[in-house]
């Protein structure tokens, strides 16, 4: 789990690597672009120098999948409204930080918040991904703290310490009950290896029974404390009336307790607290691997979504303005939006004139410019000048709880999948329990209602399931690891199973097969001057478009007196007249002159030049052609569905040859969508990132996005994958393939060890050694097993 | 054989021993961060200057 948190110092390869990377985030750059990939980053740079703490580049390791530790635009959410004031004359904050790689990090951190002198403490949790802040003084101090640390390159989300409950509570609890287990297995045996050894021998029947009675004395309250989450989980399930894995094992506890206590005090040879005691541990085992793999998943993405959404700055009638909560808004409030702001709730312009990137909302790569009346929809980014807008719904109807509620719908109908390891206890259990019955029946015609009972409870001790209850998280922890490795995070325990099963792919465009964003086109239409000339006008926009270019055109000089004309372009006067970088339409360029897609270009426009086009294409993620066509030679049906223009899609399934295609498609169209294919037996593995893909994303049988995607699609997909590449998919299949396989081969396994030892135990020739013996042999033959996953890599 | 009277409540009080270590271990939170734990060693300066003692234990 830890392989990330290796801190070699790395400081030759930084150096060779320096040409090629920025030298604070470590992102890939351009040869020769400087140092730096953004002037956040060299910021960030002389701030951790001017702290005295370079170290943190000498021992940081990257993590594949968290975000770069680059420093975020966006402004934090505001961290007042979160401090917490105690009496004492000291604040505290909690909060969750988005972009920790490695201990350096949480050095980083804490170092550089303690040389603030009125901190008193300031702790980094690495597995949580938590900040707990207490200092001397106001809660309004939080928003300095806060901005130290996001000067460092690193997100931070406040959040109310009071509202969130421990999530690592059951952890807890379970690690307690598997120490308890743990002591008794080992000290019980200690005594029953003894009484092994030495009855019938040297050792009278006297101290056997001292022996026996003490190992019932360690055993009994530690069964009690450390079978409690097996008894509830039955109990739970019967009174469901249905049963569960964990029913065999709490009758099979149950019952072998009992009988060992019988027997001992009638002083007989056999007792089988050791093997009750083993059985728990290694079944504690298996639950607190499983357990700590999905408790691991809930941290970052679910929590993003809770706490992430930024107070609204909120108008009043005499021109003030605050900032409240977004669910502390009310319809007909007048809202604020500054640009690079995302919009709080749905409603209209009410004034100002701007662009608006919908790509979260429909997939939709290109903004749309809005003016006063324009309708705009909670969740879309305001990108060039500021916007007033008037709330029309919030809450519940606002497009974005629409969205969340066909997602909880299509999520509710995915808990009906039952795991494999449950499907077999099903049938597993009642087969069992008739086994010892008829046991108990055929031995008590002939012999003794005791020596009956105790065959009967040997079967029942013999077939617990203690293979099955690791057969699946040991396998499952190895998988989640060895994609973890590959910058792949696995959320949900049943997303292997899920996966191993797919025969349909179904994709989105913008953002999943596509990089989201347009890339200049170099078809020699114009030249360098040409270019940077263009890109000094670009500077001074956030149109998508105009990023472009400056990415074409690093350290492009910023031309002066340049306007923005929202939806149109950029205009500056020169003396000679005025120049224009902008649309076809308002460069004046005639309908005859230009050809083509009419939305990926800009003009530039000098006087006394001809008029230049750049063109611009959402390129394919580098290797998405090689993926789907492995994907095809794997079998499986491919489906690009997508909310953009029918062009667009078009032009991107035939590149990559899929021939089932369908544009302008409605986040409930895609649901519906899916549900048809599902409905005709597919099982479909849906690939997307936007915000209209959320539902479709909870309804499909699996689902994968790249960590790129927004906040609530990283909640509801099953697989987040980090990088630029798409191999992450046909990698996510392969090993499901495979530990699916592994998972069936030591459940057979476990039934074949079943199928041999319960002939021995019907016929009363199980000893407790025998029980002991095989019960720990099965249970590390399955994790040596699934162990052969990780190795070959 | 009458050694075991007291060799088996001596090695059965040193594994209760051993158990409580470890309880307490995991209720005063020291197995909280076990990723930062690990790495936090490394960093930790000899002239940096501790957390006072009372500040040891803080909500995860």
């Amino acid at each position: 789990m830890s392989a990330v948190t290796t801190l070699a110092p790395s400081r030759a390869p930084e150096r060779a690597a320096a040409a090629a990377a920025c030298r604070h985030c470590g992102a890939p750059m351009a040869r020769g672009g400087g140092d730096f990939c953004c002037s956040g980053c060299a910021g960030a740079y002389a701030f951790i120098r001017e702290l005295g703490l370079e170290r943190y580049y000498a021992g940081r390791s990257f993590d594949p999948r968290a975000r770069r530790p680059r420093p975020p635009e966006e402004p934090a959410g505001d961290a007042r409204l979160y401090a917490a004031a105690a009496g004492d004359g000291t604040a505290s904050l909690a909060s969750l930080v988005d972009g920790l790689h490695c201990a350096a990090c949480v050095w980083l951190i804490e170092q550089a918040l303690q040389r603030d002198p009125a901190v008193i403490a300031a702790r980094v949790n690495l597995t949580t991904r938590r900040l707990f802040l207490r200092w001397r003084g106001e809660a309004e101090a939080a928003t300095r703290m806060v901005r130290t640390v996001q000067r460092l390159g690193y997100r931070v989300i406040p959040y109310d310490a009071a509202r969130e409950s421990g999530p690592s509570e059951e952890e807890r609890a379970l690690l307690r009950a598997l120490a308890v287990a743990g002591f008794a297995a080992a000290n019980v045996m200690l005594l029953s290896v003894a009484i092994w050894a030495g009855f019938p021998g040297e050792m009278g029947p006297a101290t056997r029974d001292l022996l026996h009675w003490v190992s019932a004395l360690i055993a009994l309250p530690a069964i009690v404390f450390a079978g409690r989450p097996f008894f509830r989980s039955a109990i739970a399930a019967l009174g469901a009336r249905r049963t569960n894995m964990d029913v065999p094992i709490s009758v099979g506890v149950i019952l072998a307790t009992g009988m060992s206590l019988f027997e001992t005090a009638r002083s007989g040879p056999h007792a089988y607290f050791e093997s009750v005691a083993m059985l728990l541990f290694f079944l504690l085992v298996g639950r607190y691997l499983d357990r700590r793999a999905r408790g691991r998943v809930r941290s970052a993405a679910e929590h993003l979504l809770r706490f992430a959404a930024a107070p609204a700055t909120v108008l009043s009638a005499d021109g003030s303005s605050r900032r409240v909560p977004v669910a502390s808004l009310a319809v007909g409030d007048s809202v604020l939006v500054a640009a690079g702001e995302r919009i709080p709730a749905d409603g209209s312009v009410s004034q100002g004139r701007s662009s608006v990137d919908k790509s979260l909302i429909d997939g939709e790569s290109l903004p749309h410019s809005v003016e006063p009346g324009s309708d705009v929809l909670a969740g879309m980014l305001n990108i060039a000048a500021p916007l007033r807008v008037t709330v029309r719904a919030v809450g519940e109807r606002t497009f974005l709880a629409e969205v969340v509620r066909l997602m909880e719908a299509a999520e509710r109908g995915r808990a009906r999948l039952v795991a494999l390891a449950d499907r077999v206890a099903r049938r597993y259990a009642p087969a069992v329990h008739l086994l010892a019955l008829a046991t108990f029946a055929g031995w008590v015609i002939a012999s003794p209602w005791q020596t009956a009972l105790l065959n009967a409870v040997a079967v029942l001790i013999i077939t617990c399931p203690c293979a099955l209850g690791l057969a699946v998280p040991v396998v499952q922890v190895i998988a989640c690891n060895r994609l973890f490795r590959a910058g792949i995070l696995l959320k949900s325990a049943t997303a292997l199973e899920r996966l191993s099963e797919v025969d349909t792919v179904v994709f989105d465009k913008t953002g999943t097969l596509t990089r989201g964003r347009p890339e200049l086109c170099r078809d020699g239409s114009f030249g360098q001057e040409d270019l940077r000339e263009a890109a000094s006008f670009a500077v001074h926009s956030r149109h998508p478009l105009s990023r472009a270019l400056c990415r074409a055109a690093p350290g492009a000089r910023a031309a002066e007196d340049v306007e923005e004309h929202p939806g149109e372009g950029l205009s500056r006067s020169t003396p000679e007249g005025e120049m224009r970088l902008g649309s076809r339409r308002w460069c004046g360029v005639s309908e005859l002159a230009a050809s083509g897609d009419a939305d990926l270009e800009l003009w530039l426009v000098r006087p006394g030049l001809a008029s230049l086009r750049f063109r611009f294409e959402d390129e394919l993620r580098p290797d998405a052609v090689e993926t789907v066509s492995r994907l095809r030679a794997m079998g499986k049906r491919l489906v690009l569905l997508s909310g953009d223009r029918a062009e667009a899609v078009g032009r991107i399934a035939s590149e990559l040859g899929i021939e089932e295609w369908t544009a302008r498609v409605s986040p409930a169209e895609k649901c519906e969508t899916l549900r048809r294919l599902s409905s005709v037996g597919d099982r479909v593995l849906m690939v997307g990132d936007g915000l209209n893909d959320g539902p479709a994303l909870a309804s499909a049988h699996v689902s994968i996005s790249p960590s790129s995607a927004a906040d609530l699609c990283q909640t509801a997909a099953d697989v987040i994958f980090q990088g630029a590449s798409l191999r992450a998919v046909t990698e996510v299949l392969e090993v499901a393939r495979r530990s699916e396989r592994l998972v069936r081969e030591n459940i057979g396994f476990a039934i074949l060890y079943n199928l041999a030892a319960v002939p021995l135990a019907i016929a009363g020739m199980v000893t407790p050694p025998l029980a002991a013996a095989a019960m720990s042999g099965s249970s590390i033959a399955v994790v040596a097993n699934a162990l052969r996953l990780g190795r070959r890599a | 054989m009458t050694g075991i009277l007291y060799l088996i409540p001596i090695a059965l009080a040193m594994g209760l021993a051993g158990l409580v270590a470890f309880l307490w271990a995991l209720r005063s939170g020291q197995f909280d961060d076990l990723d930062g734990a690990a790495g936090r060693v490394l960093f930790d300066d000899p002239s940096d200057t501790e957390p006072p003692a009372s500040d040891r234990r803080l909500p995860p």
